[in-house]
This record gives C-alpha cells, structure tokens and sequence, in this order.
C-alpha cells in the first residue's frame, strides 16, 4: 500500500492537470516552453508551408498553471469572479471565510483542495489586519493544490449596499408564503427566500 | 448500494441547481439599496426570440423580453 502511494506522489505534480507537454516529461515540475507550439502540429504545417513561421495556438496564449510548490506557500492566491465582474484577480491574502453548504469554511494557505457548492451568506477576505465581507447569493469554491482558490458567486455585495428594511420586509412575506403554501414548488420557493433574507439579515445585524 | 447524500429540498421540489441559484440572486438583488439595485436589474434584463423549425420553416417565435415592447 505503500509504495503505491509513493509512486503517486512522484508522479503528481504532472498529472493533476493533464497538459500534453507536462505528460510527456514526467519528472518536470514545469510547463514545457510551448513558444515553439504543439509539436505535431508544427511539424505538420512545416511539411506544407516550410517558409512561414507556424500561426501559435490557442494553448500557448493560456498561461501555464502555477505550479504546487513543494513548501507550505505563505499566501493564498485567490480569484474571486462574478459573472459580469471580476472582484479579485490573484490577489494574495492570508485567508478567506467561505460560506459553505456545510458551515463557514475558513480557506488557508495550503488547505485541502476541495470543491465546495456555496450558500447564501457571508464571504470574507482576510488580508493583514483588513477584512472585506461580501454577501454571495451562491456559487462554488474551488480550492487547487498550488493554494489557489477560485470563488464563483452569482452575486455578491459589499455588506454597505444592502438595505435592512428590504430584508426585513422580503423575510416577513416569505415566511408567510411559506406558512401559506400548498405546492411543492411554491414550498420551494418560499423556503429558499426565507433562507436567502434570513441569511441576509444574519450577516447584517452579526 | 444506496447513495447516502442527502438531496437539497429545492430538488426534491424539482427545481434544478440553475434555478435556485438565478432565485437566490434576484432575491439579493431586489434587497439593494438604491442606485445598486437599478443598476444590477438593467444588468441583468434579457431580451431574445427563440423559434423552433419544422420542415424548413420556423414556428411562431416565442420572444422573453424585460424592455417594453416598442
């Protein structure tokens, strides 16, 4: 049982991420330089075209993915991103505060990678002494072995922008729809904005 | 075997993740303050027409649209 978990650990830094040029050098933490394009590919077009230079490909505009460092990184890397925005771009932090379907979820640099479906609540990122709070609506978190995360929320608002009379007003017609409600969608539904305003008002008054 | 995960009420209702979440945002949405929440819902208006085709020609269309109709 052992070596085979040996023998995966010295293959891993390969083939989480299957990147042609990485499978081909097995032992290389690295991305092959691909400024000289897929091989197959330049080969094949300088059998035509031997006087022109082969167009790049789509693969060599991607940047390559950041390697897992061997040590415990000091930062986590986070890009947060909405669809229509793009709130944080890889920017260092020391930790996020995700609002998991299963709890708040504190993110370090180094934690498991993990994939986790987000509820409506607070999210925070914790950078020295600041702290930035968003209220996320829902999304997923996805958290790499190179202590990267990626956070997706559908929307997310800085906690100043939402306005408490609104919440209050939305819980109190929700929770009466839901005492009202006679369908299982209408159930549903109002039970899923009873939770929305209640997540809302939480994160407001806590 | 059996699958143990539990289901999320909203899909044991069948609503599927795509809609709870599209509620969950609107729900957010409607509670902004002012000049935030116009801006989100002019974001967020879709406008489109979508028609099926049979035998070469299409149907009468079906248009989802959050402007007026002119």
């Amino acid at each position: 049982m052992f070596r085979q978990v040996a023998s995966r650990i010295l293959t891993r830094p390969t083939t989480t991420y299957s990147a042609a040029a990485a499978i081909r050098r097995p032992f290389s933490t690295e991305v092959a330089d691909t400024t000289s394009g897929d091989e197959a590919f330049v080969e094949a077009w300088k059998k035509v075209v031997p006087n022109i230079d082969p167009p790049k490909t789509p693969s060599q505009f991607m940047h390559p993915r950041p390697p897992t460092p061997s040590t415990l990184p000091t930062k986590l890397t986070v890009n947060f991103v909405l669809p229509y925005a793009s709130e944080l771009s890889q920017k260092e932090v020391d930790m996020v505060i995700v609002p998991a379907t299963t709890g708040q979820m504190g993110i370090l640099p180094g934690h498991v990678p993990t994939i986790a479906e987000l509820k409506p609540g607070l999210l925070s990122v914790h950078e020295g002494n600041d702290i930035k709070k968003y209220f996320i609506s829902s999304g997923f978190a996805f958290i790499h072995p190179n202590s990267y995360a990626d956070i997706l929320a559908v929307e997310a608002v800085p906690l100043d922008r939402v306005d408490p009379a609104q919440v209050q007003k939305g819980l109190n017609e929700f929770t009466q729809k839901l005492s009202s409600a006679t369908t299982d969608s209408e159930k549903a539904e109002a039970q899923i904005g009873v939770d929305v305003h209640s997540a809302l008002n939480f994160a407001l008054t806590g | 075997m059996a699958s143990t995960a539990a289901v999320p009420f909203w899909r044991s209702a069948g609503m599927t993740y795509i809609s709870y979440s599209n509620i969950c945002a609107n729900l957010v949405r409607n509670c902004l303050k002012e000049p935030y929440k116009s801006e989100a819902i002019n974001r967020e208006k879709v406008h489109f027409s979508v028609s099926k085709w049979v035998d070469g020609k299409p149907e009468k269309p079906t248009i989802r649209s959050d402007s007026p109709e002119e």
